[in-house]
């Protein structure tokens, strides 16, 4: 009775906690910001690129290259924080406390009740002092395991992060060369570390400047 | 008379088994038109491809203009026009931009309306702006002396240069041959086998035969009744030949050119019955006395023997 | 020398069959950008295949850079053909004529003579290049317009920023330039031995798709000889399309992955361009003209 009573607390505690978090983003109507986006992938060399990122609730998500060739991960970066915790449909299951870095984070499951999302399991890492979403392990049916991972700082107020790193998985590239006319290629098959290298990915975008609920106009969303 | 022309020991072997001319030697003096005669493959082509660089002597001098040839090519070739062999000029090109060419390449800076009198000329003049590939055989003949002549040389060799012309322009050939000598006084060059022609012509002429001199000399000096060149064929021409030393014949007899086929002599023709006389007189039994009157004689009866001069 | 030029390209550009090579890259460069910009769509498609299914790439991928590179991948190979069609005729087209002895018998030296034919040649190859950058390059970007470059090779991908690009192909350009004045070289050369055009064309562009075929094999026997073999180095423009990362894998603006590789090949191609030349002047000199 006490140990059920005392479960009962803690995930309460838990829903509690993501309230509160839902709370903080929901302060957030609307925003756009520009930032610098690098795209790390094994085997893409990119340059830097200048990007805009746009946000409107409930799950209106957009970022767009400032000329240019963008590379995102498919379907992952469309998903942000706030949309991952839109819906109330889902379970919260508290993981207890775990050290990230230095910190200590409350580990939160969200499983969605719905067997047609498209997310199996998000786990959350959260800074309960400051109610903010410091990482974030996502498990999606269509597009695998993505991690975010978030630094906070001028505007942690609204819950918007300086700077998200997105990790996520790729598939091994190789192309023929029947394809790429590469007849001289002479380069050797990849080692297994090489090929386990290849198949992790990873985007970080670093936010400059956010203007937060000025509004937006729903055609830069299509 | 000074010599345009000094061949000395003039040789051009190709590969180990083949001596296109032989230990050539000749000169050609200036205001010639100096003959060039021989059969066909006698060496006549390599010996004038070898007086304008075209092919390396194996050994021998050249000397032109009193130049040595090698040292002074390009002094030497801005002095000398030709026509070889067949005529050869850029056919999708017009007649007045081959001359064109050609005298740029000469190093001749010529008008427009120059060039189109070069082309009158030889008269071409009416088709100056015309494809030179719709030209006949006789058009491409005389384009061809036009380019050989577009640079005003002092030497002109003639490869066969009335191949493939009709009478009318054979004629036109060697009026021009002689124009170009006698008025202008050019040293000219001319090798043919239309031998009747080159009789016309000549002053100076050689015949070779397998890339050796047979003969050279002035036209009237070979053709002179006084020094008849006589064939003489009888029973045993070895013996006849031993008789005749013997006699006062003895200095007419040409020994190097008589052999076991037939004795040659060079006599005044006016003495050929004497001759004949006598040679019955000795007991020789004569079969036929030939004199040689004209080049063709001359040439065919001595390119069919084996002497050599 | 200089009017000697002149008159070498006059003949060259008075001949009708040198507009041949002129027509067919303006044929196949119009063919395959009309069939891009008819359906880009599904060859960018499949191309991107395997690469879409872990990314979502935005833009204008389709561009007029993409595309001049896909054509000189393609023309680059067949370019040499069309160089050999003048280059092997500079002399054995003359012999053939008879035009070579009359050029033979003026006043300049048989040096002075292959010299200006061999500029004459490598002028023509110019502007062979020059037609095929305008149609290529130039025509692209204003059918398909410009972007980043997006560069799909065999083992990995570059992003090269749109404004990063076209001094690479100036380089890439002129590197070309550099290699169809090689093969330039070797027709002339072996025009020399031949007194009918066909012959050493035909023999050059076996000697290059016989040296091209080595230098591709991976057979560790011919991997002796592949750093000297001209062809190899032939392709060494696309090393101006492959860029430096530094430490956090970004990719370094302006940067070359391998300038070393494209000096290297350049002096392999200016030493067998004038090892041919010389070779030429060699043979040519002491050649007795029957023709």
């Amino acid at each position: 009775m006490f140990i059920f009573c005392a479960s009962l607390a803690i995930a309460q505690d838990a829903s509690q906690l993501i309230k509160k978090v839902k709370a903080k983003l929901e302060l957030v109507d609307n925003y756009e910001a520009t930032g610098v986006m690098k795209t790390d992938i094994a085997f893409i060399k990119a340059p830097i690129g200048k990007i805009k990122i746009y946000f409107k609730k409930p799950n209106l998500f957009k970022i767009k290259k400032e000329g240019g060739i963008s590379l995102l991960p498919k379907g992952g970066l469309s998903v942000n924080l706030s949309s991952l915790i839109a819906s109330s449909n889902y379970t919260t299951i508290d993981a207890g406390v775990q050290d990230v870095g230095t910190k200590k984070l409350r580990v939160v499951k969200l499983l969605p009740n719905e067997e047609t999302s498209d997310v199996v399991i998000s786990t959350l890492y959260i800074n309960e002092k400051e109610s903010l979403i410091e990482k974030a392990v996502t498990t999606t049916k269509e597009n695998g395991t993505y991690t975010m991972l978030m630094n906070y700082g001028a505007y942690s107020n609204y819950g918007l992060p300086d700077k998200v790193v997105f990790e996520f998985n790729t598939k091994n590239y190789k192309l023929p060369k029947g394809i790429t006319l590469e007849f001289e290629d002479d380069s050797k098959p990849l080692s297994a570390a090489q090929q386990l290298k290849n198949k992790k990915g990873r985007v970080e975008i670093s936010y400059k400047n956010y203007s937060v609920n000025k509004g937006i106009p729903a055609a830069v969303f299509n | 008379m000074s010599s345009v022309i000094q061949v000395q020991g003039l040789t051009k072997k190709f590969g180990h088994q083949f001596t296109a001319v032989n230990d050539l030697s000749f000169s050609v003096n200036k205001g010639d038109v100096y003959g060039f005669l021989g059969q066909n493959g006698a060496g006549k082509s390599t010996t004038i491809r070898m007086l304008l660089s075209l092919i390396t002597p194996t050994s021998g001098s050249i000397e032109i203009f009193g130049m040595p040839l090698q040292a002074n090519r390009a002094a030497i070739m801005q002095n000398v026009g030709a026509v070889i062999e067949k005529p050869a000029m850029y056919e999708y090109l017009t007649a007045y931009q081959n001359l064109k060419i050609f005298s740029a390449l000469s190093g001749v800076s010529k008008t427009r309306l120059q060039l189109l009198h070069e082309l009158d000329v030889v008269g071409l003049a009416a088709r100056a702006h015309d494809l030179v590939r719709t030209f006949s055989q006789g058009m491409k003949q005389r384009l061809a002396i036009a380019m050989a002549m577009v640079n005003d040389p002092q030497l002109i060799l003639l490869d066969e240069p009335t191949n493939g012309l009709d009478p009318q322009g054979i004629a036109d050939i060697r009026n021009l041959i002689l124009q170009l000598s006698r008025v202008q006084g050019k040293t000219v060059l001319v090798s043919s086998h239309l031998l009747s022609e080159i009789e016309q012509v000549a002053t100076r002429l050689i015949i070779i035969d397998k890339g050796c001199k047979l003969v050279e000399g002035d036209s009237k000096d070979l053709f002179d009744k006084s020094k008849t060149v006589v064939a003489i064929q009888t029973l045993n021409n070895i013996e006849a030949t031993k008789q005749l030393m013997q006699t006062n014949w003895a200095s007419h007899v040409l020994i190097d050119r008589s052999s076991d086929k037939e004795i040659c002599m060079q006599l005044d023709e006016k003495l050929l019955p004497t001759l004949h006389k006598n040679l019955v007189e000795m007991g020789i039994g004569v079969l036929s006395v030939k004199p040689m009157h004209s080049l063709e004689d001359y040439f065919l009866r001595i390119t069919s023997t084996p002497s050599y001069v | 020398m200089f009017s000697l030029v002149q008159v070498e390209l006059y003949k060259i550009f008075k001949r009708p069959r040198t507009y041949i090579a002129f027509g067919a890259v303006a044929a196949l460069i119009g063919i395959i950008q009309f069939g891009l910009k008819l359906d880009g769509k599904s060859y960018l498609d499949f191309m991107l295949n395997d690469l879409s299914s872990s990314l979502e790439i935005d833009g204008k991928i389709l561009n007029g850079y993409l595309v001049c590179y896909v054509m000189l991948q393609l023309l680059l190979v067949h370019v040499p053909l069309l160089i050999a069609l003048i280059a092997a005729d500079m002399i054995s087209g003359e012999a053939n004529m008879g035009t070579l002895r009359l050029l033979l018998i003026k006043p300049y030296s048989r040096t002075t003579l292959l010299l200006a034919k061999f500029i004459a040649a490598i002028i023509y190859t110019l502007m062979l290049l020059v037609w095929l950058a305008i149609l290529a390059l130039f025509g692209s970007m204003l059918l398909f317009g410009t972007d980043d470059m997006f560069l799909l090779k065999t083992s990995y991908v570059v992003l090269l920023k749109e404004s990063d690009v076209f001094w690479r192909y100036i380089g890439a350009f002129g590197f070309a330039a550099l290699a169809m004045t090689t093969v330039a070289a070797l027709g002339f050369f072996l025009s020399v031995f031949a007194e009918n055009s066909i012959g050493p064309i035909v023999a050059t562009m076996s000697v290059i798709v016989f040296f091209t075929i080595l230098s591709t094999l991976n057979i560790p026997i011919f991997n002796i000889i592949k750093p000297y073999l001209f062809t190899t180095h032939m392709i060494g423009w696309k090393e101006f399309f492959d860029i430096k990362v530094n430490a956090s894998n970004e990719a370094i603006i302006g940067s070359i992955q391998n300038p070393e590789k494209i000096v290297k090949a350049s002096l392999v191609l200016v030493a067998h361009t004038i090892g041919f030349f010389v070779a030429t002047l060699l043979v040519f000199r002491k050649k007795d003209i029957l023709s």
